[in-house]
């Protein structure tokens, strides 16, 4: 049975078992590789994307639990690499590796969404779902605040 | 991890040719064993891989032949480039290397493509500046006859060759258009290259250019890859290196819709399918149904009873050591000793943690006689060599797309390239191109960790309280011989990436014995960031630490003493004493500190922490640091990379933690193996000191400051030792007592 879903302001379908994980019909199936896989239980946040506006981890999200909503990844983010956070990581020469990177910034942007101002309190508090190994929170944590001033 | 700086003195000119091909390219052997065949056919032009090619319309592409995994190689080796051929920084192109050893090969590691031990703008800094240096001497020749001028009146703009006195120009792709290459490149002496005050890009810091690809979702890792006809592979590996599969139940695997097949590894069992759920969902389904042989040694260890073991093997002197290394006469001082302290220290088993889980893709032919390899690998020669013995073809007939690594960390060079063979072996079995990803779970239960070892170390004092004799056993659990047999032998079965670190490089102690206890536990091992650093100097640093408290000097004046003969280490210690205010008591608070040469890089780091007693949880509240790495390349970065340096230490300080039960890892996600967060970092506060030296490198270099550095700060602000890593907080709270 089909599931049939927006991404990135597209539709899209897939038909994976209900029970198959976002994570995997996004990267695989409708081959948007931004989205990464890191752990595959919700603890790293390499999967973050936003499902209604609001950030989830696609790997804990089944495919039936989207139908009929609107799913944005890393690509659908901006059209050009616009998001004010995507030019603040840049600015901040934030990733390394960059495989988490996708996930850190979608979490970020679910924030500013929220909260367009945050303290730095409130950011550790948000991004502490999302693990970098490389250790660039303190990049993170200033392009995070340039984005916020410069939103 | 090897011997590095012997090799750094690269001789070039004997091994030189300049090759003119399509447009105008130039190929060079860099060092190395360059095979004598291979220069004789880029001398032909046939399979030439160029390092530098100009097109006409003014495009420099340049190779980078180091892999990239965070740390900036893939931008910073052809700046460096770059920089001496006066190119146009927006009009370079970097290409990736083909694993061409005789061309590309780190004379870091005897000609090996392989991106490790923090070394790779170390070992190709000298060469590719001379290289490029020879380039627009070439371009400069080719300009002087097209204008008709003496080549003394030319000088270079980036990319531009200007005739001062007549205001012509010709731009390099122009030159390119037509120019000769000289059979023979020209000769540059290393004083004729740029003055560090004339670098345009070298310390300037230009923009990674994998970045933009990094925060829009576009940068490419093997696991993002799809090929025509691709299957999807898992591997249920042995949970014991040297085990085999005995029986498998895979009646429930193959239910599942979409697996094509079960299949018997030597190592494993194997699940080819179709789509990736499918291929997780039948790994998942196998894990209870196959039995496994109990062959392999590591059956039975104990990873907390091992290091029990290991800590009283290295006390006991009766216990057989070979020596590492000697200075003076320590065997003959030790006894002359007025007065002795002794003390020991343990390291735990730690694990890589690369945010991207292992994974390639493999396609062999339909004759098994290629094979074309997708893969983040942190060896090029690696990932084709296995490959090609395994399937029994020549190494030419593996074709490797080196891709972005999600993370490295010292996981991806072993010489077996575990990952890799996965793909192979599936792709030869499914006949169709496969990709095998492997879950966190794969990834840590097959993880290759940092070694565990027990640190016995003893202090000789005179008369006048002088620091004269230094022994240090170390009982280490093997690396070098299980994750590359081959550097192994030709380091002549020294286990460097064990053992250095072990000394006391600096200081000023003149008799020091180091030994090693050699110990095989059939645990997979690798080297770690910080490699062999972490553990010994964590000891080192540690217990000159107690020897000053215990004599009642201030531990940084006593470092400052000791390395008096050592003016740049001298100098990253003031100044990170400085930016510390290290005098400035601190209520509830602990100061710590450590300084280290790491393969001639000087770092020195300071943590300021406090402690909640009833939990035994520490708290870093500051960390800074200092680094003389020479000159670095692109300063941001090193900063970058310190940072990054200082907060994977962190973790294995503090909180990551491998055990071992009857052979097998006893974590299996990030729920109990504990990386840092966000939460868990301070602010870090360092400083590069820039100096003229010779690069030595930034990727690693702070990671072993930290357990020292901490350590210290709980001594300082509770009198109590922290002996064992990582700090965990059951650990200190029965420290504390």
């Amino acid at each position: 049975m089909a599931t049939n879903f927006t991404v990135n302001g597209k539709a899209a379908s897939t038909d994976a078992p209900p029970t198959t994980p976002l994570l995997w019909v996004i990267r695989e199936g409708l081959k948007l590789t931004g989205t990464k896989f890191g752990c595959g239980t919700g603890l790293c946040g390499a999967c973050m994307v936003h499902i209604d506006g609001k950030r989830a981890f696609s790997c804990q999200t089944q495919v039936s639990e989207v139908a009929g909503k609107s799913v944005t990844t890393i690509e659908g983010l901006s059209p050009d690499s616009s998001h004010p956070l995507q030019k603040a990581w840049l600015a901040e020469h934030v990733p390394q590796c960059g495989y988490c990177q996708s996930g850190q910034i979608m979490s970020a942007a679910d924030l500013l969404s929220q909260k367009p101002k945050p303290t730095r309190d409130e950011i550790v508090e948000h991004m502490n779902t999302n693990i970098c190994r490389c250790g660039t929170y303190q990049r993170i944590v200033r392009a995070i605040e340039r984005a916020a001033t410069e939103a | 991890m090897n011997r590095p700086l012997k090799h750094l003195e690269t001789k070039v000119s004997r091994r030189q040719v300049m090759v003119g091909a399509a447009g105008l390219s130039f190929a060079i052997a860099l060092a190395g064993r360059a095979g004598a065949s291979v220069l004789a056919s880029a001398r032909t032009g046939k399979e030439l891989s160029p390092w530098v090619s100009i097109a006409p319309d003014g495009t420099i592409s340049i190779v980078s032949a180091a892999t990239e995994m965070g740390q900036g190689s893939m931008t910073s080796l052809p700046l460096i480039l770059a920089e001496e051929l006066d190119a146009d920084w927006s009009k370079v192109k970097i290409v990736t290397a083909p694993p061409i050893e005789a061309i590309y090969g780190n004379p870091g590691f005897q000609g090996m493509m392989y991106t490790a031990g923090s070394n790779a703008v170390t070992s190709y800094y000298t060469p590719l500046r001379i290289f490029g240096a020879q380039v627009r001497r070439v371009l400069l020749d080719n300009a002087a006859k097209t204008l008709g001028v003496p080549v003394d009146e030319l000088t270079t703009e980036p990319s531009t060759v200007v005739h001062a006195k007549s205001g012509r120009r010709l731009s390099y792709g122009e030159i390119a258009a037509t120019a000769q290459v000289p059979a023979q490149a020209p000769d540059i002496k290393p004083e004729q290259l740029k003055k560090t005050k004339d670098f345009r890009l070298i310390t300037k810091d230009v923009m990674r250019v994998e970045l933009p690809g990094k925060v829009n979702g576009t940068a490419l890792y093997s696991i993002d890859l799809q090929v025509p006809n691709m299957l999807y592979g898992t591997v249920l590996r042995a949970p014991v290196e040297g085990s085999v599969p005995d029986k498998i139940a895979d009646t429930e695997a193959k239910a599942i819709a979409g697996v094509v097949r079960v299949v018997r590894l030597p190592y494993g069992v194997g699940v080819l399918a179709e789509t990736p759920w499918a291929a997780f969902d039948a790994r998942r389904a196998l894990t209870q149904s196959v039995t496994w042989s109990r062959t392999g040694t590591a059956w039975g260890f104990d990873s907390e009873k091992g290091i029990d073991r290991f800590a009283a093997d290295a006390k006991n002197p009766a216990r057989m050591s070979t020596e590492w290394s000697r200075i003076g006469d320590p065997r003959g001082a030790m006894p002359k000793a007025v007065s002795t302290m002794e003390a020991e220290y343990r390291c735990d088993y730690a694990y890589h943690a690369q945010m991207e889980p292992l994974n390639a893709i493999a396609s062999v032919s339909p004759a098994g006689d290629a094979v074309e390899i997708w893969a983040g690998t942190q060896s090029q020669t690696t990932a084709t060599e296995a490959p090609a013995k395994l399937l029994g073809i020549p190494k030419n007939k593996v074709k490797l797309h080196d891709m972005l690594m999600g993370g490295g960390f010292g996981r991806r060079g072993n010489r077996d390239v575990d990952f890799i063979i996965d793909a192979v072996l599936m792709s030869k079995e499914a006949g169709r191109p496969v990709k095998v990803m492997w879950t966190r779970e794969d990834d840590i239960a097959n993880g290759r960790f940092r070694p565990i070892s027990a640190h016995a170390v003893k202090a000789g004092f005179d008369q006048s309280g002088k620091l004269t004799a230094w022994q240090h056993r170390i009982a280490v659990d093997r690396v070098g011989a299980y994750m590359d047999p081959v550097r192994y032998q030709m380091a002549g079965g020294k286990d460097f990436i064990a053992m250095l670190g072990a000394d006391l490089k600096g200081y000023d102690v003149p008799h020091q014995l180091v030994e090693q206890l050699y110990r095989d536990t059939g645990v997979r091992t690798n080297p770690l960031r910080g490699i062999s650093f972490l553990a010994n100097r964590f000891a080192t640093e540690s217990f000159i630490d107690e020897i000053a408290r215990k004599r009642g000097v201030d531990p940084l004046a006593y470092h400052l003493e000791l390395l008096k003969g050592t003016p740049r280490a001298i100098k990253v210690v003031e100044r990170v004493a400085q930016m510390a205010e290290w005098g400035k008591r601190r209520e509830g608070r602990g100061l710590g500190f450590a300084y280290l040469d790491y393969s001639g890089s000087q770092v020195a780091g300071i943590a300021e922490i406090s402690l909640n007693r009833a939990s035994g949880e520490i708290k870093v509240h500051n960390f800074w640091c200092t680094i003389d790495c020479g000159v670095a390349v692109q300063p941001d970065n090193v900063i970058a990379q310190t940072e990054s340096s200082i907060v994977y230490g962190l973790g294995v300080t503090l909180t990551e933690l491998i055990t071992i039960k009857n052979g097998v890892v006893e974590q299996s996600n990030f729920y109990d193996y504990h990386v840092p967060r966000m939460k868990d970092v301070p602010p870090m506060h360092i400083e590069v000191i820039q100096t003229d030296n010779h690069p030595t490198g930034a990727g690693q270099m702070a990671t072993p400051l930290v357990a020292p550095a901490i350590a210290g700060a709980v001594a300082e602000l509770t009198g109590v030792r922290l002996r064992h890593t990582p700090f965990l907080p059951e650990r200190v709270k029965k420290a504390l007592g």
